[in-house]
């Protein structure tokens, strides 16, 4: 979040209120439960961490004494090295898999009902996620963001496909044996 | 639930292919109640029967064992020409490859099942503008199903499906032949019908679709497996989704 709104002020120093229209636009519905104060704070923190100043415009008469919030050059720096990453965020596979492990070496829990708990809850979220994606016009910012978003939870469905399988012939194996 | 408010039941419904050794139990022993105005999912890999429960259910395969009804009416028991009959009238099918005929125009196709069903030439053509309409096709009632994309195909075949206004529509794999795009054409068409009260069940692989339903149903070697409400149920709010909010 402090680097995606550090980037947006690359364009030209901003208002708060006008940084926070630019991501609702971009995340649509995504950026729905988004606290109203959370540009704040983060702009606060950034100002503390010497990344962006902030400056008192001359503002509208009805709206007096507007915060104009700036990069510094160190801010500078830190969009472009935002910008020049490759990380990534890690989808969190191993908790999952250890947990069937687990409850199946301790006899806990059987493993496919713990699957097919996990796709059911997935399986919800596509759905949430799809109605959002189906409502949005097409050709926005918020629906390629929402197609990725589909497309992760697929990709973890199947993972989850193939955990039923490893699992199910794991339990015919013992009951054969 | 009682019987009547059902619009498709099928009770221990069993469906074997094959003979002696290479017998197979492609249905085994399958339950089901979709009440109206449901849009039930079926998922499962292939090969695991549920084509097969779609075909038994839309009356185009006869079960071996088991009853079923459409709306209150048994089936199985039906002579192939009253079972036709039930077909025309009360089911709507849409298959993965379309199988619109070609000769025909997109209104034309849309047409033939009012035709079929005894429903005058000027009914008909009223039906079926009014349906292509409905898919966002008016533009191409005139336009052979060649020239059309597979999304707009299926749309057509959608609107086939719809002619005589079926208690339920039978879908089988209705996206697998799509891209993205086209499937969220039908995906839409899909929520309009649900919406509109429309009963449909749905055969997919596709987690999409499966996560538009209603209601979905695992199935695995001919048995459901799972049987899951996806409707209504609130998540964390879609800003949990990619980190926001948390």
């Amino acid at each position: 979040m402090q680097d995606a709104v550090l980037a947006m002020l690359a364009k030209e120093p901003s208002h708060g209120y006008h940084l926070r229209a630019r991501l609702q636009q971009s995340l649509g519905p995504l950026g729905e439960s988004m606290n109203p104060g959370q540009i704040y704070v983060t702009l606060t923190r950034l100002e503390k961490a010497g990344l962006v100043v902030c400056e008192r415009a001359d503002g509208l008469p009805e709206r007096p004494e507007r915060k104009v919030y700036a990069l510094t050059p160190a801010g500078q720096q830190r969009v472009a090295a935002w910008l020049a990453e490759v990380g990534w965020p890690k989808p969190d596979l191993a908790e999952f898999h250890l947990k069937l492990a687990a409850a199946a070496a301790a006899r806990l829990a059987d493993p496919i009902e713990l699957v097919a708990a996990q796709r059911r809850e997935l399986l919800r979220r596509l759905r949430e996620v799809q109605q959002a994606a189906l409502a949005e016009p097409a050709g926005t910012g918020a629906g390629l963001l929402l197609e990725g978003v589909v497309l992760r939870l697929r990709a973890d469905l199947r993972w989850l496909e193939a955990c039923e399988r490893a699992w199910s012939k794991a339990d015919d194996e013992v009951e054969d044996g | 639930m009682n019987v009547s408010s059902a619009v498709v039941r099928a009770c221990a419904l069993v469906k074997t292919h094959g003979q002696g050794q290479s017998r197979v139990r492609a249905v085994d022993e399958v339950d089901l109640e979709v009440p109206q105005g449901q849009m039930l999912a079926v998922m499962g890999p292939s090969g695991c029967g549920k084509s097969t429960v779609l075909h038994l259910l839309g009356g185009l395969e006869r079960p071996t064992d088991g009853e079923l009804w459409v709306a209150g009416r048994r089936i199985d028991t039906l002579s192939e020409r009253a079972l036709a009959r039930m077909r025309r009238r009360s089911v709507g099918f849409v298959f993965q490859a379309f199988h619109l005929v070609e000769e025909l125009s997109a209104a034309e196709n849309v047409e033939l099942p009012a035709l079929l069903a005894g429903r005058s030439r000027r009914q008909a053509g009223r039906r079926a503008s009014l349906l292509l309409e409905r898919v966002g096709l008016a533009g191409r009632a005139r336009h052979l199903p060649s020239q059309l994309s597979g999304g707009q195909r299926q749309r057509v075949a959608i609107a086939r499906a719809l002619a005589n206004d079926p208690l339920v529509v039978l879908a089988d794999e209705p996206t697998g032949n799509l891209d993205t795009a086209a499937t969220l054409d039908v995906l839409r068409i899909f929520e309009d019908l649900r919406s509109a009260g429309q009963t449909l069940v749905i055969v997919t692989h596709d987690e999409r679709v499966a996560a538009t339903a209603d209601r979905l149903v695992s199935m695995r070697d001919g048995m459901f497996v799972d049987d899951t409400w996806l409707a209504g149920s609130r998540t964390r709010g879609l800003g949990g989704l990619i980190g926001l909010g948390e």
